[in-house]
């Protein structure tokens, strides 16, 4: 009230009316964020066109017959036998490939997040300054190198030099020139960048009170670094393992390299096997005549590949949020 | 002066529950002392924090230290347990002993110190673990495996520290589960279990409400009969209520240590004065 009455004179000049009117401001403003939109929408679109192709080859074609129109689910599931290319009775079990890409992944993930973990525990409660500035890049360029390298590493210096040597000469155990054992170990080394960097980032979240009543219980830094911060930073760690996995099933070019294109149920990592992402790149080479069975089938592998890396995904997210401790 | 008679009527509540809780009045207390500092310097990098710091800290009683924020008060504390070890670029001069002992000599074992001369935060810490193995966690550290022993020692410290009764039926839920005052005794049940002689407290009621801070206080006051407690604290009060003895920082200096009825009716130091009848900090 005393200020109106004090100061009669209006220093910035009101607009009369509260009714929008068009400025060049308000226009620039909509056209961003029009472009913005559009580009988040590209993504979203993309998934869409993905999961619309592989439905429309694999489950339902609208235009002609889709892979499970002809071939039977439970044949696809438990078949023990994936003959895509037999010229009279051609068989799509996927169990062959499921098996090859799980014992992979799985050979991978024995190797990989023990290493990835002890590595992020290292770098975050061990490692001086100097020491992470050093260790972390060099991590980073791990998660660098193209997949196909690792793929001809298993191929031309994992199998011949270590392996063979090792388990062949001295062991007398057969090993294939292509073997999951080699595509597991290079997955391995492959997926250390992955889960080390996460679950650093989760152990390093932990707040620094936590570590305190710790030492102030008298622990080492070894019970201090097992016995509180990774217990507290689990979820990040179980989710980094999680989207790791995931990573070492969509992985190709390296596992197509190194195990070779046998689809063979076994569990032996000396033999070959064929992964479902190794036979995607098969059928994709080029010699596969568009809209036939083998064609086909390539959807339904593509298909059932997204359905598992996508319940990872889903998974490690739900991981995250049931077992995150929150501190404020 | 009306402050000073505020807290003379502080010290006179406070002796009446003492002869209550007490058979032994504190004016016939011997006074043994624990631990003596003499001469302590501390440096974060180049920054000195404390200033040729003496003192000793008597048994089986209740040492507060008070002060300004910044005023050294919580670094000396970590010092008596080598809290600042773990701190980059911290350096100390000095001696600190524990029963006569250097506790930054060469061969001292940092790990033992740390199991005699446990320590309580400001903020609860409780580990994301159940309520039974938060206050098990330093007896298994420490090497017990029998789940009855352990079973036994963490019943006894909870009613230690006042919180069996609230928990005991629900020994296996999360200890993030507790309220925070029940958070905080848990943490001193946690601390009780690994059977210190000496107890550091930093602020332990200053996140916590008005019922739970005396509900902490009056536990300080049981657990003394057992232990040496030395606790910092913002609140003047506090120190006024619990404590035998009072210790003024100012600047990173030991202005002026006493017994706390007389630091806070008979203060001999200018600076304490004017802090203790709030003319500044």
């Amino acid at each position: 009230m005393s200020v109106a009455q004090t100061s009669p004179s209006i220093l910035v000049k009101q607009p009369n009316s509260l009714t929008r009117r068009f400025s060049w401001t308000r226009a620039r403003e909509q056209v961003i964020r029009l472009a913005l939109f559009l580009c988040g929408a590209l993504s979203l679109l993309t998934t869409a066109g993905i999961i619309v192709v592989l439905f429309n080859e694999a489950i339902y074609s609208f235009s002609g017959t889709a892979f499970f129109q002809t071939v039977s689910i439970t044949d696809f599931l438990f078949d023990t036998v994936w003959a895509p290319q037999h010229p009279d009775k051609p068989r799509f079990g996927i169990l062959p490939l499921l098996c090859g890409t799980f014992v992979i992944a799985g050979l991978g993930g024995v190797i990989g997040l023990p290493i990835g973990l002890a590595s992020a525990i290292y770098l975050s409660e061990y490692a001086k300054p100097k020491m992470r500035r050093i260790v972390k890049p060099t991590l980073e360029i791990l998660a660098g190198i193209p997949t196909v390298v690792y793929g001809y590493f298993a191929l031309v210096f994992v199998t011949p030099y270590v392996l063979r040597p090792i388990f062949q000469t001295c062991l007398g155990i057969n090993v294939d020139i292509f073997n999951a054992l080699s595509a597991g170990i290079v997955v391995g080394v492959m997926i250390i960048p992955t889960v080390c960097s996460l679950s650093e980032d989760a152990l390093r979240a932990v707040p620094r009170g936590l570590r305190e009543a710790g030492y102030a219980l008298g622990s080492t830094k070894y019970d201090v670094s097992l016995k509180v911060v990774v217990p507290a930073a689990l979820s990040g760690i179980l989710a980094s393992f999680l989207l790791a996995i995931a990573r070492a099933i969509g992985e190709t070019m390296a596992v197509t390299i190194a195990a070779g294109q046998q689809p063979r149920l076994t569990l032996n990592p000396f033999r070959g096997m064929e992964t479902m992402t190794a036979y995607i790149v098969n059928i994709s080479l080029g010699d596969t005549e568009a809209g036939s069975m083998e064609y086909k089938s390539l959807y339904a592998v593509a298909l059932s590949l997204f359905v598992i890396t996508l319940s990872m995904n889903v998974l490690a997210q739900w991981v995250l949020k049931r077992f995150r401790e929150v501190y404020e | 002066m009306t402050i000073m008679q505020s807290f003379s009527e502080l010290m006179h509540q406070r002796q009446q529950r003492e002869t209550v809780k007490r058979s032994r009045p504190v004016e016939t207390e011997t006074d043994v002392s624990k631990l003596e500092v003499s001469n302590l310097n501390f440096f974060y990098g180049e920054k000195q924090a404390l200033f040729d710091v003496s003192m000793t800290v008597p048994e089986r009683s209740v040492t507060a230290f008070i002060g300004p924020s910044g005023c050294g008060k919580s670094t000396f504390l970590r010092t008596l347990n080598r809290m600042n070890d773990i701190i980059e670029g911290t350096r100390l001069t000095g001696k600190v002993t524990l029963e006569g002992q250097d506790i930054y000599a060469d061969d001292v074992d940092v790990v033992a110190l740390r199991k005699r001369v446990g320590m309580v935060f400001q903020k609860s810490t409780p580990f994301p673990k159940s309520i039974f193995e938060n206050v098990a966690y330093g007896p298994k550290i420490a090497g017990q495996r029998n789940q009855k022993e352990l079973q036994g020692i963490v019943e006894q410290s909870l009613k230690r520290a006042a919180l069996w009764e609230e928990v005991k039926d629900r020994m296996q839920d999360s200890a993030l589960a507790l309220s925070g005052g029940q958070q905080q005794r848990l943490c001193i049940a946690r601390a009780l279990a690994t059977n210190p002689d000496v107890l550091l407290m930093d602020e332990p009621a200053s996140a916590l409400d008005p019922a739970s801070t005396a509900r902490i206080e009056d536990l300080i006051f049981e657990l003394k009969q057992n232990y040496t407690i030395v606790i910092v604290t913002h609140n003047m009060q506090q120190a006024a209520r619990i404590s035998d003895w009072t210790a003024f920082f100012f600047q990173g200096y030991l202005i002026e240590k006493d017994r706390t009825q007389k630091l806070f009716t008979t203060p001999k130091k200018k600076q304490t004065e004017d802090y203790i009848t709030g003319r500044f900090g």
